[in-house]
C-alpha cells in the first residue's frame, strides 16, 4: 500500500479515537442551522436556494479550521512522534499530504452532515440543484485552502495557542484580500499590479465566482495551486524546525 | 554496515557533534557510551535521517542517508529517545500501522505481529491504547515497533531507560538474541548495560570520540579494571 494513503488512515482514523471529532461535527452543524436560519433569513428570503447557507461558509471556516489544524504538526512534535514518522521509510511530501487529505477528509464529512438542508430545500420549492453542487465544491476547496494555510503555521510552533491565533490572522487576511480593509493597507505604497495582484488572492472572490454556479477552471486552479503551495512551505518548515 | 563520515552537527556556536567518523559490521553491538549532552542522541538522530548533518554523512547498508533516505531507512528500525508513539492508538493498531507502513503483508505480515507481541510479552496490552500503557510497557512497545520488520540495522536510544530490573534482564537477553548476524547501536548511560550486551564500546563527550574498544579491554585500562572508572575519567578529564 501506498504510504500515503496509510498515514491518510492513520490520521482520520485518529480524528474519531477520541470525542474531538464528534464535537467538531456537532458544532459545526450547530452553526450552520444558526447561521442559516438566524442570520441568513432562510425562510424569510422566499427563494428556493441555499445561498443564506453558504454565505457564512468563509466565517465558520475562519474559526473552525485552525482549530482543526492547529494541532496536526504541533502535536507530532509535542509528543515525539515525529522523529518516529520521520524515520519511517516515508517522504517528506508523503507525510504532508496524508496529513492534510485526512484532515480535509474529515471536513468533507462535517460539510456532509449538512446535506439535509439540500434535501430541505428541494422540498420546499425548486432550486437549482447545480448551483448547490458548485457551491459544495467551491465550500470545500475553500475549507482546504484555509487548512494548508494552518498547517503550515502549526509546523512552525510547537504551540497551539499561537498557531490557532496566526492561522485565524492570516486566514482572514486571504478571506478579506479583495476587499479595502485589506487592500488600503497596500495600496497606498505598493505598485498597482501587486495590490491588484493581492487581491486576486481572496477567497471570498473565489468562492463566491464558484458558488454562484460558474465552476471555472481559474477558480479551480486558484484553490489546487493556493493549498499546493502552502503544503510545499509546510515540508519546508517542518525541515527546518523538526528538531526543536 | 553503517559507515559514518566525519560527521559534524552545530547547534548555533557549538558543536553538539564533532567531526565523528566509524563503520559498525555484522555481528557488532555497538554501545554508544557519553555523559548527558554528549552527542549521543544527536548522532543517532543523523544516523537515521531525523537530523540533517552540518558536515559530513552517513551510509545504513550502502544507502547514503541525505541521498537516498527512503532506501536507507527500510534497512533499519529506531526506538527514538523517549519511545515515542500515538496514544489514541491501540498496541495492536500502532504495530498494524508500522507493519503496513513497513510494507509487510500477508502471512509474513501476521507472522511478524505475532512474533513480536510474543517476543516482548505484550499480548496481555494489545488492546490498550499507548496514552495508558506504563513506561516500562510503552518503551517496550517502542522495541518491538522498531524491530517488527526484522531490519539488519537497530538503532536503539536508550532501550532499557526506566525498565524494572526484570524488564532490563529481558530486554537485554532480546537484543543479545538478535546480535548474531545484525548491526545493533544501542545508546546508554547504564555501564553494566554495555558490559552485558555491548561487544564495542565507544565513549563519546562534547561531541568528540574518546575511546573505542571492546569493555573488556577499556576497563583493563584502570587499576581497578572497572569500566565505571574508566568512563569517569575519562569524561571527568582525568586521563586522555
Amino acid at each position: 500500500m501506498n504510504p500515503t494513503r496509510i498515514i491518510f488512515q492513520r490520521e482520520l482514523a485518529a480524528y474519531f479515537a477520541t470525542p474531538l471529532a464528534y464535537i467538531f461535527i456537532i458544532i459545526f452543524l450547530l452553526l450552520t442551522g444558526v447561521f442559516t436560519f438566524y442570520l441568513g433569513n432562510f425562510f424569510g428570503r422566499g427563494q428556493a436556494d441555499l445561498q443564506s447557507f453558504f454565505t457564512f461558509h468563509p466565517w465558520l471556516y475562519l474559526f473552525l479550521i485552525p482549530a482543526i489544524a492547529m494541532r496536526i504538526w504541533s502535536e507530532e512534535r509535542k509528543a515525539g512522534t515525529i522523529e518516529l514518522l520521520l524515520t519511517l521509510p516515508v517522504t517528506m511530501g508523503q507525510a504532508v499530504w496524508g496529513k492534510f487529505l485526512a484532515a480535509w477528509s474529515f471536513i468533507a464529512i462535517a460539510l456532509a452532515g449538512t446535506l439535509p438542508i439540500w434535501i430541505t430545500v428541494n422540498y420546499l420549492g425548486e432550486p437549482d440543484n447545480g448551483v448547490i453542487l458548485a457551491a459544495y465544491i467551491g465550500s470545500l476547496l475553500m475549507a482546504g485552502a484555509y487548512l494548508a494555510v494552518g498547517i503550515c503555521i502549526s509546523a512552525a510552533t510547537k504551540s497551539q495557542v499561537i498557531a490557532f491565533i496566526v492561522s485565524l490572522m492570516v486566514c482572514f487576511g486571504f478571506t478579506l484580500a479583495g476587499f479595502p480593509l485589506v487592500l488600503d493597507l497596500f495600496s497606498a505604497w505598493l505598485p498597482d499590479g501587486v495590490t491588484r495582484a493581492i487581491a486576486s488572492l481572496s477567497f471570498l472572490t473565489h468562492f463566491q465566482a464558484i458558488s454562484k454556479g460558474v465552476i471555472d477552471v481559474r477558480d479551480l486552479i486558484y484553490f489546487l495551486a493556493f493549498i499546493a503551495a502552502w503544503l510545499y512551505a509546510s515540508a519546508i518548515v517542518i525541515e527546518l524546525k523538526k528538531a526543536d | 554496515m553503517i559507515e559514518v563520515e566525519s560527521l559534524s552537527k552545530r547547534f548555533a556556536d557549538r558543536f553538539a557533534v564533532d567531526n565523528l567518523s566509524f563503520t559498525v559490521s555484522p555481528g557488532e553491538v555497538l554501545g554508544f557510551l557519553g555523559p548527558n549532552g554528549a552527542g549521543k542522541s544527536t548522532t543517532m538522530k543523523m544516523l537515521t535521517g531525523f537530523l540533517t548533518p552540518t558536515s559530513g554523512t552517513a551510509r545504513i547498508m550502502g544507502f547514503d542517508i541525505q541521498e537516498d533516505p527512503v532506501a536507507a531507512k527500510r534497512c533499519f528500525g529506531y526506538l527514538p529517545e523517549g519511545a515515542p508513539g500515538y496514544g489514541d492508538m491501540s498496541v495492536a493498531q500502532f504495530l498494524e500501522f508500522i507493519a503496513d507502513i513497513r510494507g509487510l503483508d500477508g502471512a509474513r505480515r501476521q507472522a511478524r505481529l505475532d512474533a513480536v507481541i510474543t517476543d516482548i510479552n505484550l499480548q496481555d496490552v494489545q488492546g490498550q491504547k499507548l496514552d495508558t500503557l506504563s513506561k516500562g510497557f510503552r518503551r517496550r512497545v517502542g522495541l518491538a515497533q522498531a524491530i517488527l520488520h526484522d531490519p539488519q540495522v537497530l538503532i536503539l536510544d536508550e532501550p532499557t531507560d526506566g525498565l524494572d530490573p526484570n524488564q532490563k534482564h529481558e530486554v537485554r537477553k532480546l537484543i543479545q538474541g538478535m546480535a548474531k548476524d545484525k548491526i545493533i547501536v544501542i545508546s546508554t548511560h547504564i555501564l553494566e548495560e554495555v558490559e552485558a550486551v555491548c561487544s564495542r564500546a565507544m565513549i563519546i563527550a562534547h561531541g568528540k570520540l574518546l575511546a573505542d574498544d571492546t569493555p573488556a579491554n577499556l576497563s583493563a585500562q584502570t587499576d581497578s579494571g572497572r569500566l565505571t572508572d574508566y568512563f569517569h575519567h575519562i569524561t571527568a578529564g582525568g586521563l586522555s
